[in-house]
């Protein structure tokens, strides 16, 4: 049993150096397997890494690291479940900081979490940090803490590819926008008079989108820009974002040393364009240029 | 627990908590009318709607609700037909619930002894006739029980419609927790909101029980 999972391990990282993204070939109508498609990087694990933390200490102690993120954002966060491969710009993001912290790809047990579930899984140990379009506020600055940015989101708009009308917030009005059931975006859309309709996951706004029967749908453009680049070139983001969600790691409240670690990793893949690269593989196959780098903000 | 009183969170708990009492409401009057007319079906001596009867039971009690409003939501606007989403709720609660309904009424109908329908057909009954005036009001009385099950699942099932653009409890629920209030506290106030319906719909049975019930 155990040779035999030791082997599907070292079988999938082949496969995974071999091909760069397998979990994503597949795609529909992604350009991914073109010869001239933008490689995700590859990251260099840091043995000698030594940090005082006491979260890190138990996670070497186990020999993995647990990190949560989401399973249903297409080259953002997610998860091929029939090979289990995660891939996106978050998974990118937390490979880039458990190589700093020591860490190899195989020794990442991943745990998918939906945004409710984060602060309590965080705060009980269950994950020893998360990475997963979660917005730095001081609500939730309560009960964990953020490493980062390492990413600024804002909301916006993703239309149809030869959508002309919709150029923007002020252009929404009366026109048939989809979102997440209970989201935040709810109510910055709904000020520029917009019809709003809910489901309870983005890709079913996609659907609706795609069919035609709503005009727009509305969330943090990173989440869109990954609905683009799976369906590209059919769907386009506006790129007139409207507000600004910073994307931090969430990390346990009391460990400073772990939030420090993980702000030099970010930094440092920052600095040698990895960051760029993850984003040129992933969120960057919609067609919307890498953003500049956030600046850190170590509180 | 006080999370509930700042903002406009309240607007957006009653608001659900309305809409949910509207669709339950909507969706229980068509499962019961739809329901009982199922039933008449499926006890009927016309072949062709006891097999419709039959048909519908069976898709709709064994699909999974969340599935039928799938089909609901995204299968019918594919086939040109388009309504606002609480109809959709309702047509797929209400559809998926009547087949409860039909099935409660119907063992109702089997308790009532043979001979009163065969009675009234000499008398000169038609089967409506036997059916509305002899058999359904007696059948009725002894499912009141099971019946008052199906009607308090109804509301909780009606919790679904929050993910297909319905704004009920559900989905000021999600909201609630976008918001970043602490999740007991939520969800604290979104069971008892249910609790309220459920106890309501209970006691207009256990009333009706009581009401109805004759010496046997």
């Amino acid at each position: 049993m155990r040779t035999r999972r030791t082997l599907a391990v070292a079988l999938c990282a082949v496969a995974l150096t071999a091909t760069a993204a397998c979990g994503k070939d597949g795609t529909p109508g992604a350009s991914a397997s073109a010869s001239n498609a933008p490689q995700l990087p590859t990251y260099t694990v840091k043995t000698d890494a030594k940090v005082d933390s006491a979260v890190l200490a138990e996670a070497k102690k186990r020999g993995q690291l647990v990190i949560g993120a989401k399973a249903d954002q297409p080259f953002l966060g997610w998860e091929d479940l029939a090979s289990g491969d995660r891939s996106g710009f978050d998974i990118e993001i937390a490979k880039m900081i458990a190589a700093d912290l020591g860490f190899t790809p195989q020794q990442i047990k991943w745990q998918t979490l939906v945004s409710s579930q984060r602060e309590p899984a965080i705060s009980k140990g269950q994950i020893d940090f998360y990475v997963g379009t979660y917005s730095i506020n001081d609500e939730r600055k309560k009960s964990v803490s953020f490493a980062g940015p390492y990413y600024i989101a804002g909301q916006d708009l993703l239309v149809k590819a030869d959508n002309k009308d919709i150029t923007g917030k002020d252009s929404v009005a009366g026109k048939n926008v989809c979102t997440a059931t209970g989201s935040t975006s709810i109510k910055n859309i709904q000020q520029y008079n917009a019809k709003i309709t809910q489901f309870d996951t983005y890709s079913a706004c996609v659907d609706k989108l795609m069919s035609g029967e709503v005009d727009a749908v509305t969330t943090d453009d990173a989440i869109l820009k990954g609905y683009a680049s799976k369906f590209a070139p059919k769907l386009k983001v506006v790129g007139q974002p409207f507000t600004e969600e910073r994307y931090g790691v969430g990390l346990n409240k009391d460990d400073a040393a772990l939030r420090t670690a993980i702000n030099d990793a970010i930094k440092a893949h920052q600095d040698n364009g990895d960051w760029k690269k993850a984003y040129d593989a992933t969120l960057g196959l919609s067609g919307s240029a890498a953003p500049t780098p956030p600046a850190l903000d170590r509180y | 627990m006080g999370f509930l009183f700042e903002d406009d969170n309240f607007a957006l708990f009653r608001d659900g908590f309305l809409q949910t009492i509207e669709l339950s409401a909507l969706s229980a009057l068509l499962a019961l009318l739809l329901g009982t007319l199922l039933a008449a079906f499926r006890v009927s001596p016309v072949p062709v709607l006891r097999a419709f009867g039959t048909t519908w039971v069976t898709l709709f009690r064994n699909t999974p609700l969340t599935l039928l409003f799938f089909a609901v939501e995204f299968g019918l606007p594919a086939l040109d037909v388009h309504f606002s989403h609480l109809t959709f709720a309702v047509l797929a609660l209400g559809g998926y619930t009547a087949s409860f309904v039909c099935e409660v009424l119907r063992s109702g109908i089997n308790t009532v002894p043979l001979g009163q329908a065969e009675a009234a057909r000499s008398l000169g009954m038609t089967f409506g006739q036997t059916l509305t005036l002899v058999v359904l009001p007696q059948a009725a009385r002894t499912v009141l029980g099971p019946m008052s099950s199906v009607f308090i699942a109804l509301p909780r099932n009606s919790a679904i419609a929050g993910a297909f653009s319905v704004g009920e409890l559900y989905s000021a629920q999600q909201t609630f927790s976008e918001r970043g209030y602490s999740i007991f506290s939520i969800f604290f106030w979104v069971a008892c909101a249910y609790l309220v319906i459920s106890a309501t719909v209970a006691a207009l049975f256990r009333f009706l029980e009581t009401r109805l019930a004759v010496a046997r």
